[in-house]
């Protein structure tokens, strides 16, 4: 339906949308630049939305770009073997531009991708960096949607992005596919940088822009691409499943009046059952990946174990006591250790769950950790000790940072008074 | 957002002619593309109405029509729900799609399917509330 009458701004930047990755990582393979193959990139598109209008989108706009951007690079590079002749420089003898290798351009493109991902999610670069990078290159977001979604200027984040992209030049790093175990090796840091967009979409309020919400979107779509390209990688699929499965808890797990919702407590016929069934297919292609799981793929399991029990009450908390095993042997986090306390304390009940707790509350890391006075608290209540539970929530009170957390904290305190005072 | 994108019936589709193995191929293709792209989150297709069945309201009564239905142009043939950004993404998208009925007329409908926040401003916490208690009401009733 390419009618020129017809055709927007709108339609322009969606095809951009959808191709704006495989060209830039194309481009990246040809004039080994990130910065120059956006700024080629944007050209093309601007070129774009000059002509369309008049000829309608072509069959083939991806080619259309690239040939596009090409033509540019080849241009530039024309000029600049001028100049270097005008000023008497000898040519060098692998000059950019001049001598580009156009059918190097036939590559397989899912590499091309492949390889902007890693480029973006290179560990050179900060985490912050990492994030706006992946989804200015590869998701192609503007600066503006950016910034909106994580709740900086739009200034802080063409900073960030014009600063990674100044590390990777001096860093010197390479535009070659890493192979075997060196792609291998890659792959986490990629997983880390998707599951942090996916997180800081995760904790946006409901009152905040959709745009923050969006990022949940945005970082499943990075993960199912990058799922198919890494198609032998385990956690890859784990990472998807793990996000499809707290993704279909979205719509329940925020009140009415905004005030978020315990897992058990959430309203499940309000989960969303296509991408549960999504998630399940994914943990099934990490299972069949590789034994025995790794990180992502055991979190998926346990999000698992939540999602197909159809009540609360009907939750397999052996089998999430014993996904929090192998999860505590792999990562040794006491948070985790913490969290799978809490699942002993639903399968076995709150006298075998204790003393876990008791033992956490040595280590150093969770000192000023308030779960952990709260999740001993609750335990305690359990337990009908209701004098030692009120001080752990009163100590639970004094460490959150989060006005909500603190005033349930401070009720749970009362309680424990009332119910000491009718003991 | 998620768009439910509906392939409208044609005589071929409803007398149960099935895709040759050219167009088969080339679906199969576009099908990778939407997977490649992370933006395919289901999609079937669909027998012909002759295997269908309708079930009609009025009032309390209940009548069970068999198929198969006419007009072809009302019925569907098969759907995928896409996760994009816009409805222009997805119009593009859209664009791509093999001809899915060769050698006949046909066509594709977009539709976007509703989320809470669709509701906008509209759809205050109080409303919210008012929805989430009729549920329960609902639910309970069902239950007696």
């Amino acid at each position: 339906m390419s009618d020129a009458g017809t055709l927007t701004r709108a339609a322009i930047e969606a095809v951009w949308r959808i191709e704006a990755a495989r060209l830039i990582g194309g481009l990246v393979r040809f004039v080994r630049d990130v910065d120059r193959a956006e700024d080629l990139a944007q050209a093309a598109l601007l070129s774009a939305l000059e002509r369309w209008p008049q000829t309608g989108i072509p069959a083939n706009p991806g080619a259309w770009l690239m040939t596009a951007a090409k033509h540019r690079a080849i241009d530039e590079g024309r000029r600049q073997a001028m100049m270097q002749q005008k000023h008497g420089e000898l040519q060098r003898a692998a000059p950019s531009g001049a001598t580009l290798d156009v059918e190097r351009l036939d590559a397989p493109v899912g590499d091309d991708v492949l390889r902007l991902v890693l480029i973006a999610c290179h560990p050179v670069l900060s985490r912050d960096a990492r994030a706006a990078l992946t989804l200015r290159l590869v998701a192609g977001l503007s600066t503006a949607e950016i910034a909106r979604a994580f709740l900086a200027t739009e200034p802080t984040i063409a900073q960030r992005i014009v600063r990674a992209k100044r590390t990777l030049a001096e860093a010197k790093v390479p535009f070659e596919l890493p192979e075997g175990d060196e792609l291998r090796a890659r792959i986490p840091q990629a997983l880390e940088v998707i599951y942090l967009i996916f997180n800081e979409g995760y904790t946006a309020t409901a009152g905040e822009d959709w745009l923050r919400h969006e990022l949940c979107e945005e970082a499943l779509r990075l993960g199912r691409v990058l799922e198919r390209l890494v198609p032998d990688d385990a956690e890859a699929a784990g990472l998807v499943a793990l996000m499809e499965l707290q993704a279909s808890r979205a719509r329940a797990r925020v009140s009415p009046s905004g005030e978020p919702i315990l897992l058990l407590e959430q309203d499940r016929s309000r989960w969303d059952g296509l991408l549960i069934a999504r998630g399940l297919a994914a943990l099934a292609r990490a299972e069949a990946r590789a034994r025995p799981l790794g990180p992502y793929a055991l979190q998926a399991a346990i999000a698992a174990c939540h999602a197909t029990a159809r009540r609360a009450e009907d939750t397999d908390w052996a089998r999430i006591v014993a996904l929090y095993d192998a999860l505590v042997a792999l990562t040794g986090s006491p948070v985790v250790e913490l969290n799978r306390a809490i699942a002993v304390s639903m399968a076995f009940g709150p006298a075998e769950a204790l003393p876990l707790v008791d033992e956490l509350a040595g280590v150093p890391a969770l000192g000023s950790y308030h779960l952990l006075p709260a999740v001993r608290g609750d335990l305690l209540v359990k337990l009908g000790r209701h004098d030692e539970a009120r001080a752990e929530f009163a100590r639970a009170a004094s460490l959150t940072m989060n006005e909500r957390e603190r005033g349930l904290m401070l009720r749970r305190e009362a309680e424990c008074r009332r119910a000491r005072g009718e003991a | 957002m998620k768009i439910m994108v509906i392939v409208k019936a044609t005589k071929n589709s409803e007398a149960g002619v099935m895709p040759d193995e050219r167009l088969l191929t080339e679906m199969g293709k576009y099908n990778e593309e939407l997977a490649q792209a992370g933006i395919l989150v289901a999609g079937e297709g669909l027998h012909p109405s002759l295997k269908g069945k309708r079930v009609k309201f009025s009032g309390a009564a209940r009548e069970v029509v068999d198929g198969p239905f006419t007009e072809a142009k009302e019925l569907i043939a098969g759907f995928w729900i896409w996760q994009v950004r816009s409805m222009d993404e997805a119009l593009e998208w859209a664009r791509r799609c093999p001809d899915p009925m060769p050698g006949e007329e046909s066509e594709l409908e977009l539709r976007q399917v509703f989320e809470p926040e669709d509701f906008g401003e509209a759809y205050s916490p109080e409303l919210r509330a008012k929805e989430e208690q009729l549920r329960a009401e609902l639910e309970r009733k069902a239950r007696s």
